[in-house]
């Protein structure tokens, strides 16, 4: 698993990732957050694994983690078909400039949440959303739950196959008291 | 006018001691001014002067930066680290860093559009002279400037007259410029209101471009009915010999074919173009075809259909040069902006210039005559192509076979993609034969080529998909209304009211480049929806031959399908990119012509006019460019909201509204001075999104504007409503912000609504004469 920025070229940050070498460190830092959210781009739909959707795979862990998930682009009816309700949803952008204004009160307006984990928004945009918030929210502790390595995370996986992927995933919803 | 050169211009005079050959005078400026209109307040606007405005804008749509690079390289000091917080050496930070870059890609995009217009004027004032009147739509169109009336205050009558404004125009991008320098702005909002600026100079620069060339060229003047033109490379004679044109200045492309029709030869050969140069050459020339958007140009110099390639300015690929060698197809540069390292032959013989090309002597050559390219193009392509055969650059199938089987799957041109598109399992199907994948791959591909730049075997990947593909590029046989101009003030008068009030739902221009996500499908899907629903949808540039490239279940094409004007439901495409410059006209129009407005020098009120009543978006769903950044500003500043596609953004700084903050919606109502809340109406003035699903809802409600009439309103909730149930598959949560009266409410969602407004304890508001400029208000409440 290396851990190179997906995109070769982006590769301009002189403050870098952090890499999670497992999930249950992942699964730690999770735990460790007091207002933690999920942003779930459009490839939720788009990456399969196993046969499973990683939309499928990503409702799993929600359910076990309750961490409340922010939807997308489209991605909102997609997990309405599912039988699953985010707790918002809104564009990427939307969710990015809520995140670095530190009077936002987050989707229950209880709190700045303290840690984003992102996964399956395109590369590029993905990439570009982390450096925002990396600069302009910089107590703000990011995660990203691709496959895919992104340097302007705080904390990012390393480039992995889809089978490593799928692992990571049910390890980290296994290891919350409503995972399997 | 304002002003006006006496000019004196003697092409050749003999007397009996002397002769005089290209003599020109120009002595001083005569004061003229045939317009009436009373002068506004900011007739040629420096950088601050329309400031303030630009901070009203930049209150409510705060930039939210994505830098992508921590750095700023541009001086000696740096490289400086600016992550979360740091100074530079210069002092500057992150925000402001960021917004120097905005500034900078706009100041390029503008000074390109504008230099391409300087060029133009310039060699159309040598030919046709200064006093060749501007006419861009006849009778039909009395306001024919109207972005150089509205910014400069001045009515251009003629070719001459386009001097002073590009004059105005130059010397603003040069200032412009000179703020990105080491030590000149620090605050990010102050970056941001100069790429304002610069943006509605870029919208200036354009509008002289296309009026110049419009009124000299015989190009289409304000037609909806604008002839539908050839698009795609199976609708080219290739037993001809072909001369492709790849760029946006279309003099050489009329030089060429000037010759060829002067020679008549013009049925013997064929003249194609890639990127706005080719609408440009469809609207002079009804035998022109379009084959493709910019992206395309490594696609169809690989495939040999281009006997001779000739490139004026702009998007054109820089190692163009290497792959036309490559199937031994000459190339002309012809313009002093993309020289190519080529010698300068503008002075030879062309009978001496096309045996060099021919022989190969030379495989390319620097001509800056447009005639002597026409000469050269036409003389070379008819003799290369009993030679060169259409030539192609493509591996056979059972060469891709057994390449393929030479790669290491190590994902460098997957990693390298901007698409992320899945080569290597593609060319691992290859090598075991099948090649469905890679076929597949031929729609989505953009063509950047980094795939082969990344592959470590060398492996030409871009040309395996364009051999896998090649059916289907040779069956691409389309149909595209040729570039129509102007909107006619006519067609502006019957659409105003309804417009403005709400009725016509919005304006939709679906604009830019072909750097899309997932193909091309996506815009020809956009437009025919929201034409469907009969908001106006105005197409230029690439996009505009993208629409153009799919058909419907009855064989229809987009153009074919809907009417070209600019009314319900039409599908109007202005043309090149400096045509995009009459979408902006319309809007300006509309508040000249229906809602009698001044346009004299009068920017503030007429972008407060739009930004209020105006439903008008722009798309551009593939934008890759800095003249796509500088397009935009000029809009952002005028008040019309710009979507992007998903690599939009890498522009790296939106400007996002916040629904969630009502203190941000507040205008004045002009009537009484009171303040209303009006909702985010409309909530983005630029926003990145995801998928072709987001923005059509995106677009939907970016159409709704605080002027709407209930009945205005009620039709477009109606449509975002319909368009979010449909791709969201919920109703919209933020219903009760749009809601002013229950007569806004859509009478066949009342009980759905109901619910929402319930839940959110909506309470009437009134409806205002919206304006954000206090100096608006008519009567001030004592």
């Amino acid at each position: 698993m290396s851990c190179e920025p997906w995109q070769c070229a982006e590769i301009a940050a002189t403050k870098k990732a952090n890499p999670i070498t497992k999930p249950e460190i992942a699964v730690a830092m999770i735990k460790k957050a007091s207002r933690p959210i999920l942003i779930v781009g459009s490839y939720a739909t788009e990456r399969c694994m196993d046969g499973k959707l990683l939309i499928e795979y990503l409702i799993d862990f929600a359910n076990a983690s309750k961490v409340p998930v922010v939807a997308t682009a489209h991605m909102v009816g997609e997990f309405l078909k599912r039988g699953y309700q985010p707790a918002g949803f809104m564009s990427a952008m939307d969710i990015g400039n809520r995140l670095v204004d530190p009077t936002w009160q987050g989707l229950d307006g209880k709190g700045h949440p303290d840690l984003v984990l992102v996964v399956g928004l395109p590369y590029p945009m993905e990439s570009l959303m982390l450096c925002g918030l990396k600069n302009f929210a910089p107590t703000l502790k990011t995660m990203t739950m691709d496959n895919l390595f992104h340097p302007h995370a705080s904390w990012s996986f390393p480039n992995a196959t889809l089978e490593e992927w799928a692992a990571n995933l049910k390890v980290m919803t296994s290891k919350f008291n409503g995972g399997n | 006018m304002t002003t006006k050169n006496v000019n004196i211009k003697i092409d050749e005079m003999t007397t009996s001691s002397s002769s005089i050959k290209n003599l020109e005078v120009t002595i001083g400026k005569v004061a003229t001014d045939n317009w009436t209109e009373p002068m506004g307040p900011t007739p040629m606007p420096s950088m601050s002067t329309l400031r303030d405005w630009d901070m009203k804008l930049l209150a409510r749509y705060k930039p939210f930066y994505m830098p992508d690079c921590d750095l700023c390289c541009l001086c000696t000091f740096g490289k400086c680290d600016l992550t979360a917080g740091k100074r530079g050496a210069c002092g500057i930070d992150m925000a402001a860093q960021s917004s120097r870059i905005v500034l900078l890609a706009c100041c390029i995009g503008s000074a390109t559009h504008t230099a391409h217009s300087r060029h133009m004027v310039h060699h159309l004032i040598e030919k046709y002279g200064r006093r060749y009147p501007l006419d861009i739509g006849g009778l039909n169109i009395k306001v024919e400037a109207p972005i150089t009336r509205l910014v400069t205050g001045i009515k251009p009558e003629t070719l001459g007259d386009l001097d002073e404004v590009l004059e105005y125009a130059e010397k603003e991008i040069t200032q412009c410029l000179a703020v990105a320098h080491t030590g000149q702005e620090g605050h990010n909002l102050d970056f941001e209101s100069k790429a304002f600026h610069v943006g509605m100079i870029d919208h200036l620069g354009m509008e002289v471009g296309d009026i110049a060339q419009t009124s000299t060229l015989g190009f289409p003047k304000a037609e909806p009915e604008a002839p539908l033109v050839s698009l795609g490379i199976g609708s080219v004679d290739l037993s001809k010999p072909v001369i492709m044109a790849i760029g946006h200045n279309v003099i050489p492309s009329v030089g060429i074919i000037d010759y060829a029709k002067d020679h008549k030869v013009d049925d013997k050969i064929e003249v194609v173009g890639l990127c706005c140069t080719a609408h440009d050459i469809t609207r002079y020339y009804n035998r022109g075809r379009i084959i493709g958007p910019i992206s395309w140009q490594l696609r169809f110099v690989r495939g040999g259909f281009a006997d001779v390639v000739v490139l004026d300015e702009q998007c054109v690929r820089t190692d163009v040069f290497d792959e036309a060698q490559k199937v031994h197809a000459p190339v002309i540069a012809a313009s002093e902006k993309n020289c190519m390292g080529f010698k300068n032959r503008t002075d030879d013989p062309a009978d001496e210039i096309v045996d060099d090309l021919v022989s190969g002597k030379v495989p390319g050559v620097l001509i800056l005559d447009p005639e002597k390219v026409g000469e050269v193009a036409v003389r070379v392509a008819q003799q290369v192509a009993p030679i060169r055969k259409k030539m192609k650059n493509l591996p056979s199938i059972d060469e891709i076979k057994q390449i393929a089987k030479t790669c290491r799957q190590c994902n460098l041109c997957r990693r390298s993609c901007p698409q992320d598109l899945k080569l290597p399992q593609a060319i691992k199907a290859a090598g075991e034969g099948n090649m469905a994948p890679l076929t597949d791959l031929y729609e989505y591909c953009v063509g950047c080529g980094r795939c082969e730049e990344a592959c470590p075997e060398k492996i030409m990947i871009h040309s395996m998909i364009v051999k896998a593909g090649e059916k289907f590029m040779l069956e691409e046989n389309n149909l595209c209304r040729c570039g129509r101009g102007a909107v006619q003030d006519v067609e502006i008068r019957n659409v105003g009211s309804p417009i403005v009030l709400g009725e016509i739902p919005g304006i939709l221009a679906v604009v830019g480049c072909s750097n899309y996500p997932h193909g091309g499908k996506d815009v020809y899907d956009i437009c025919r929806e929201f034409a469907s629903r009969r908001y106006i949808v105005a197409v230029s540039g690439c996009a505009a031959m993208t629409a153009g490239s799919y058909r419907n279940s009855e064989g229809k094409t987009l153009y074919e399908e809907f009417p070209g004007g600019f009314e319900a439901g039409g599908v109007l495409n202005v043309g090149s990119c400096v045509a995009n410059s009459h979408i902006a006209g319309a809007a300006i129009k509309v508040a000249n012509i229906f809602a009698k407005r001044n346009l004299r020098g009068n920017y503030e009120e007429i972008a407060d006019y739009i930004y209020n009543r105006l439903g008008a978006v722009g798309l551009a769903w593939g934008a890759y460019s800095q003249k796509a950044a500088a397009i935009a500003a000029g809009f952002w500043r005028l008040g019309v909201p710009v979507l992007v596609g998903p690599h939009g953004v890498k522009y790296r700084r939106m400007l996002l509204g916040r629904e969630d903050k009502p203190e941000d919606w507040e205008v004045y109502d002009a009537r009484t001075g009171d303040k209303v809340n009006v909702g985010p109406a409309p909530e983005h003035l630029f926003q990145t999104v995801e998928t072709p699903q987001e923005a059509m809802v995106s677009i939907a409600k970016l159409c709704i504007r605080p002027n709407d009439t209930w009945k205005g309103r009620s039709i477009k909730l109606s449509h975002y409503v319909d368009l979010h149930k449909r791709y969201y598959g919920c109703m919209p949560q933020d219903l009760h912000l749009f809601v002013r009266t229950m007569a806004d409410v859509p009478m066949t969602l009342k009980d759905e609504f109901a619910k929402i407004l319930e839940a959110h304890d909506w309470k009437e508001t009134v409806i205002p004469d919206p304006t954000l400029l206090p100096r608006m208000i008519r009567k001030m409440k004592v």
